[in-house]
C-alpha cells in the first residue's frame, strides 16, 4: 500500500522556504521552548505532490462515479461553487473586520438566510451551526430556552421516532433532555396512537424528518403537529431529506417550529471526505429572540438579550455558505423545484426496476430515497447487506447506505439524487441484480469480496481492541 | 438557469412509463392542503456567467487588507500554492465519509497522518479526526473530563472570550458547573487557582499562548491541578507548538485548539479546524470520528474508522456527543501544509511571528503604545495608549492596514505573522506617528 | 457456593461470607460478537439490581450490562482493560466486578433453569 508521508521523510530535506529573519532573536524567559524539533516529515514539494496524488487514487468522490448513499444526498458539486469560494474578497477577510468593511459578506449571509426562509417557510435563520448535528443541538437549545423563558420547567423529555438518525437522540441528550422513543407504524410513519400515549406536559419537543428515513412522506403530519402543539411541545424538523420537497411543500407550512438544513446535502456543497458542512437553523417568530450571537439578519448582527449564546466561534462555515448561496442563485426558484422533482423521479424509477428482484421495505411510491431489505436473501443464501456492498466495490461503484434505518433488517438505503442519468442508474441496477444472482450461485465468493480494491476487508476488531491512532515517529 | 440535471425529456418519459405514473403524480403522497401552490418566491436561476458576476460584485464589497496585524483566533498566514492545489483535488473534495474502508484508504490515510501531526505537535497519544473549530473542541473537552463526583470546571479568563461563550452555551444544559478564574497581569496565578481547586474539580482549562498572547506558567498550574486530582486542558495554537514546549510536556491531559493557522484562510470565520488530542488513558472519551491503523485479511497495513461504539450512530442517546460531520477536508489541508512546510519551515513561521511581534512591540512602545501585560508573550500582545483603539483602526484602515483588535476603548490586541516584513512594520509605525505626535 | 443468572444474561456467584462476583454468560458473549471494550464501574460506585452498571462494546454495537445484585463495587477486573476478548474466550471464568451488598434471589434463575431457557425471547 501507500507509504505514509513520514515514511517518505529524508533528514534535512526541505519543502517551502521562507525569507531570512529580519528582526532580532527573542529569548523567552521561562523554559518554554521545545527541547527538540517535532519529528514531522521532512520532504520536498514534489514528494508532497506525489504523496497526495497517490492518496487521491485511493479516494472516490461524486466526481468519480455514482454514489447512491441514502440520507446523504450525494448530488453533483458544481465547480462554479469552488470558484466563488476562492474569491479573495471572501477568503481573505478577517471575521472581526468592522461590518462596514465587509458589506458583501453581511449581504450574502443575510440573503442566504432569507432565501432559506422562503424555501422552508420559516421566519429567521442562523447560519452559525457547522453541521447537521450541530444544527440539531442548536435547535434543541433554542427549544430549551423557549420553555425556560416561559418558566415551563417540567419539560425534560424529547420524543424521537425509532427510525431517526442517531444524531437526533444524541443531540437531545447533549441539550440535557431524556429521550422517549416512539415506534413507527407499518407504513414507516409515526405511530400516532403511540405518540398520543407519550405526549404530556413533560415533553419539550418531537423531532421528525418528513419524508422520513424510509423515504416516505408521513401523511399524518398535520395531526401530529396539532397533537404536539396542543400538549405544549414544539416540533423539530431534521432537514436531511429536504431534497425531496423543495418547491412542493415547506416544513414551516407543515407546522414545524424549528428546522435545521444540511447545506452539504440539499444545497450541493461538497462532502470533503466527512466535512466541512453547514447546518443552518431556521425558526418561527416565537423562537427568534433566542437565536445565537453572530446571527446576521438584514445585514446586521442580531442583538438578542435572550440569546442562547454561541455554538462556535464567529458566524459559521462561511465559505460553505458561499457555495450554497452560489447554488441557490444558479438554480433559482425554478431550478430548485426541478431538482426535487427529478430526485423523486429517479428514486421511483430505480425502485420500480428493483422491486421484483428485491424486497422493498415499505411498498408504494417513495420520495427521493427508498429502502430495500435483504433479510430474505440472507435467510436463503447467507449473504448479508454488507456482503452485497463489498461486492459492489469490485464494480467500482460506491455502495448505498447499509444498516440504516435500524427498523429495517439488512437495510440498504438508495438515494440516486437528481444529478444522475437513467443510463447510470440502469447500470447500477444491472450490477445489483448480478450480485443477487451470485449470492445464490457462489455465496463464498461474495463473502470474501472485495477482490480488486487496494486492500481487502479490514480487521476492525483489532483496530478497536488495540487502537493505534498515530504513527510512531 | 444552471442545470445539473442529465435526464432528457425522452429519458424522463421512459422512466415515468416504466414506473407507470404521470409526472403530476410524483408528489401525490403530500396532502393537497399542505402543498405550496405557488412558485418559491426567489428569482429564477441564472447562468454561470451571471452568477459569477453577482458573486464577484459581492466579494468586491469586502475590503481585503494588504497588511494584517490582527489575530485573536483568526490568523493571516502565507498559504503555499501546493496546499491550495492538492486540497482541491476532486477525489478529496467530493468524497463522502470513509465508512467503506476498502474504497477510501486515501482519505483514511490522510486523516491518520493529520492525527499523527497533531499528536506530534501536542505530545499526545491520540487525536480525533477534527471538530468544527477551537471553541467547540474546548466545549467537547469539558464533556470528556466530567466524573461522577467531579463536575466543576475552572477556566482562566485569559482563554478567548468566544471560546468561553461557546463553553457556557454547550454546558448550559449539562451537569458541568463553570467557574471563571480571574487572571492578573495577563496570566493565571497559582494562589487564585489553589483557592478554587477542590475534590469536586474536574479540570482546569488554560490557553497557552493565551488570548492576550501571554505565556502562562503551565508547569506550575499543572502541578497544583493534578495534586487536587483534577485534569489539565490546554488550549493551544498548533503553529506555536513547532517552537514552544508541547502541552503534554507541560503536564496537560487534553490538548485542544484552533488549527486554522495551518494552511486555512481567514475566510470570515470558517471553515476552520478544531483539534482534540489526549493521553492513552482518555482516548476512549474523545468524541467524533477517529481513524486507526489495522490489517486487512491478507495482512496488509490498512486504516479504518475505529472506536465507533462511542459515536452517535451506535450509542444514540447514550453518546456523549452528537458529532457526525467534521472538518475533514480542512484537516487534509492542514496536513498538506505541515508536510509542505516541514518541521523546520513550521518553526520558521512561528519564529518570524515571535521576532517580528517583539520588534513591533518595542517600536510601538517608543510612540506611546505601552505593553499592557509585562509577562513573556509569543506573537500577540496587548497595548494601551492615550489614543482610542477605534481611532487607530480607522487611521490605519485608510492605508489598507488592518490594525490589531480593539478589546477595550484604549486597548489593542496585536498579532504579527510571517506575512508582514520588518519594512512593513516600520511603515505602520510611520503612519501611526501621524496621529500620535 | 452457587451461580445464579439474570434473564438479561449476567451471572453472579453467591458464596456465604464472600463478596458477589459478576460476569456474563456464554450466550451473551456469542450474541455480542467480538467484544472490543468493556465500560466498567469505578471502585466505590453503587449498583442496583436490575439497573445498568456499565456496558460492553463490539465494533458496531453497545449493550448495557444489568446488575444482578445491589451494593457497592469493591473490585473491578483490570485485565479486561487490555484484553476484553477474555469475555469471549472464557465467559464463565472471567469476572467483571465484585460487589459487597445484597441480592434478591427470587428475581434470578439457577443455572439449570437459565440454560434451559429458550433464549430467542
Amino acid at each position: 500500500m501507500s507509504k505514509l508521508i513520514f515514511e517518505r521523510s529524508v533528514k534535512n530535506r526541505r519543502g517551502i522556504t521562507l525569507p531570512e529573519f529580519d528582526c532580532p532573536e527573542v529569548v523567552l524567559d521561562y523554559e518554554t521552548t521545545r527541547a527538540s524539533s517535532p519529528r514531522l516529515a521532512q520532504v520536498a514539494e514534489v514528494d508532497v505532490v506525489r504523496h497526495y496524488m497517490e492518496l487521491s487514487r485511493f479516494a472516490f468522490g461524486v466526481d468519480n462515479g455514482f454514489y447512491p448513499l441514502g440520507s446523504c444526498t450525494m448530488k453533483y458539486n458544481p465547480k462554479l461553487n469552488e470558484t466563488t469560494a476562492s474569491l479573495e474578497g471572501f477568503n481573505s477577510i478577517h471575521p472581526t473586520q468592522d461590518p462596514s468593511t465587509v458589506k458583501g459578506a453581511m449581504s450574502l449571509l443575510s440573503n442566504l438566510g432569507a432565501s432559506l426562509c422562503e424555501i422552508t417557510g420559516m421566519d429567521g435563520f442562523t447560519l452559525q451551526p457547522s453541521a447537521g448535528a450541530h444544527g440539531e443541538f442548536t435547535g434543541l437549545l433554542l427549544i430549551h430556552a423557549y420553555h425556560s423563558d416561559r418558566k415551563d420547567l417540567k419539560r425534560t423529555k424529547v420524543i424521537v421516532p425509532d427510525s431517526a438518525h442517531g444524531t437526533n437522540p444524541a443531540s437531545a441528550n447533549m441539550a440535557g433532555y431524556s429521550i422517549i422513543n416512539v415506534p413507527s407504524n407499518p407504513l414507516g410513519g409515526v405511530d400516532v396512537e403511540a405518540l398520543k400515549a407519550v405526549l404530556n406536559d413533560e415533553v419539550a419537543a418531537l423531532m421528525l424528518t418528513n419524508p422520513n428515513t424510509l423515504g416516505l412522506f408521513d401523511p399524518n403530519i398535520e395531526e401530529i403537529a396539532a397533537l404536539v402543539h396542543k400538549a405544549g411541545g414544539l416540533l423539530y424538523y431534521d432537514g436531511a431529506n429536504l431534497n425531496a420537497i423543495m418547491g412542493e411543500v415547506r416544513p414551516g407550512d407543515m407546522g414545524f417550529d424549528v428546522v435545521h438544513l444540511n447545506l452539504h446535502k440539499t444545497f450541493s456543497t461538497p462532502h470533503g471526505g466527512g466535512g466541512p458542512g453547514s447546518g443552518p437553523v431556521g425558526v418561527k417568530k416565537h423562537l427568534m429572540p433566542y437565536l445565537p450571537k453572530g446571527t446576521i439578519i438584514d445585514e446586521h448582527f442580531v442583538e438578542n438579550t435572550k440569546t442562547i449564546g454561541r455554538v462556535r466561534s464567529y458566524y459559521g462555515n462561511f465559505l460553505v455558505n458561499v457555495r450554497a448561496y452560489t447554488y441557490i442563485l444558479s438554480l433559482g426558484s425554478n431550478g430548485l423545484k426541478e431538482a426535487s422533482e427529478m430526485a423523486v423521479l429517479n428514486a421511483n424509477y430505480m425502485m420500480s426496476q428493483l422491486k421484483d428482484q428485491f424486497t422493498v421495505a415499505y411498498p408504494g411510491p417513495c420520495m427521493h430515497e427508498f429502502v430495500l431489505s435483504l433479510q430474505d436473501l440472507k435467510d436463503k443464501t447467507g449473504i448479508s447487506a454488507k456482503d452485497i456492498c463489498k461486492g459492489l466495490l469490485d464494480y467500482k461503484v460506491h455502495p448505498p447506505t447499509m444498516y440504516f434505518p435500524l427498523i429495517v433488517h439488512e437495510a440498504l438505503m438508495i438515494e440516486p439524487t437528481e444529478t444522475e442519468s437513467k443510463e447510470t442508474m440502469d447500470e447500477f441496477i444491472k450490477i445489483l441484480i448480478d450480485l443477487k444472482e451470485k449470492a445464490s450461485t457462489d455465496p463464498d465468493y461474495l463473502k470474501n469480496a472485495p477482490y480488486t480494491t487496494p486492500i481487502k476487508r479490514v480487521d476492525d476488531v483489532l483496530a478497536a481492541r488495540h487502537p493505534v491512532l498515530k504513527y510512531e515517529m | 438557469m444552471a442545470s445539473y440535471l442529465l435526464n432528457t425529456n425522452a429519458q424522463e418519459a421512459e422512466m415515468l412509463k416504466a414506473i407507470g405514473i404521470e409526472k403530476k403524480d410524483l408528489f401525490n403522497s403530500i396532502p393537497s392542503k399542505l402543498k405550496l401552490k405557488r412558485p418559491i418566491d426567489l428569482p429564477q436561476g441564472l447562468t454561470e456567467m451571471e452568477v459569477l458576476a453577482k458573486m464577484s460584485a459581492l466579494a468586491q464589497l469586502n475590503k481585503v487588507y494588504s497588511i494584517i496585524l490582527r489575530g485573536a483566533g483568526s490568523e493571516h498566514h502565507f498559504i503555499p500554492s501546493v496546499v491550495k492545489q492538492l486540497s482541491s483535488r476532486e477525489e478529496f473534495v467530493s468524497a463522502y465519509t470513509p465508512y467503506q474502508a476498502e474504497f477510501s484508504q486515501g482519505i483514511l490515510q490522510s486523516i491518520f497522518e493529520y492525527q499523527s501531526d497533531i499528536c506530534e505537535l501536542t505530545g499526545m497519544d491520540g487525536a480525533n479526526a477534527s471538530v468544527y473549530d477551537g471553541a467547540t473542541a474546548a466545549a467537547e473537552a469539558i464533556q470528556m473530563v466530567l466524573e461522577r463526583t467531579r463536575k466543576e470546571i475552572l477556566i482562566a479568563d485569559s482563554v478567548s472570550p468566544e471560546v468561553i461563550e461557546t463553553i457556557m452555551t454547550y454546558t448550559s444544559c449539562s451537569e458541568a458547573s463553570i467557574t471563571i478564574l480571574k487572571t492578573k497581569g495577563g496570566i493565571l496565578h497559582e494562589d487564585v487557582l489553589k483557592k478554587h481547586l477542590s475534590e469536586n474539580t474536574a479540570a482546569l482549562m488554560i490557553a497557552n499562548p493565551n488570548y492576550y498572547g501571554c505565556l502562562e506558567k503551565v508547569d506550575e498550574l499543572s502541578r497544583f491541578t493534578h495534586e487536587a486530582g483534577a485534569k489539565l486542558i490546554v488550549y493551544a495554537n498548533p503553529l506555536t507548538l513547532a517552537y514552544l514546549k508541547s502541552p503534554r510536556a507541560c503536564g496537560a491531559d487534553i490538548a485542544v485548539g484552533e488549527a486554522q493557522a495551518l494552511g486555512l484562510s481567514m475566510a470570515f470565520g470558517g471553515p476552520y479546524l478544531g483539534y482534540m488530542a489526549t493521553t492513552n488513558e482518555l482516548i476512549r472519551r474523545l468524541p467524533g470520528r477517529i481513524v486507526g491503523q489495522t490489517l486487512d485479511t491478507e495482512g496488509k497495513r490498512a486504516f479504518v474508522l475505529t472506536l465507533q461504539a462511542r459515536e452517535q450512530h451506535i450509542r444514540r442517546e447514550k453518546a456523549t456527543s452528537s458529532l457526525c460531520s467534521n472538518q475533514a477536508l480542512c484537516a487534509l489541508t492542514a496536513s498538506v501544509y505541515v508536510a509542505a512546510m516541514g518541521p523546520v519551515g513550521l518553526k520558521e513561521v512561528a519564529e518570524h511571528g515571535l521576532r517580528r511581534a517583539h520588534y513591533f512591540q518595542k517600536e510601538l512602545e517608543k510612540i506611546g503604545f505601552k505593553l499592557k501585560y509585562e509577562v513573556p508573550f509569543f506573537n500577540e500582545f496587548v497595548t494601551t495608549s492615550p489614543l482610542a483603539a477605534k481611532a487607530v483602526e480607522r487611521h490605519l484602515s485608510k492605508y489598507d492596514i488592518l490594525s490589531g483588535l480593539s478589546i477595550a476603548s484604549h486597548e489593542i490586541l496585536w498579532c504579527v505573522t510571517e506575512t508582514t516584513s520588518k519594512a512593513q512594520l516600520d511603515e505602520v509605525i510611520s503612519y501611526l506617528k501621524e496621529v500620535t505626535q | 457456593m452457587k451461580r445464579l443468572y439474570a434473564k438479561t444474561h449476567e451471572w453472579v456467584i453467591v458464596e456465604e461470607g464472600k463478596d458477589f462476583v459478576v460476569g456474563i454468560s456464554d450466550y451473551a458473549q456469542i450474541a455480542l460478537g467480538d467484544i472490543v471494550f468493556v465500560n466498567v464501574p469505578s471502585l466505590g460506585d453503587k449498583v442496583t439490581q436490575g439497573e445498568s452498571f456499565g456496558d460492553v462494546e463490539s465494533v458496531k454495537a453497545v449493550s448495557d450490562l444489568i446488575s444482578p445484585v445491589s451494593g457497592k463495587v469493591v473490585a473491578v477486573n483490570d485485565a479486561l482493560l487490555n484484553a476484553p476478548e477474555l469475555l469471549n474466550s472464557d465467559p464463565l471464568n472471567t469476572w467483571i466486578m465484585k460487589v459487597s451488598g445484597s441480592v434478591n434471589e427470587a428475581e434470578l434463575l439457577d443455572e439449570a433453569t437459565y440454560l434451559a431457557l429458550d433464549k430467542d425471547h
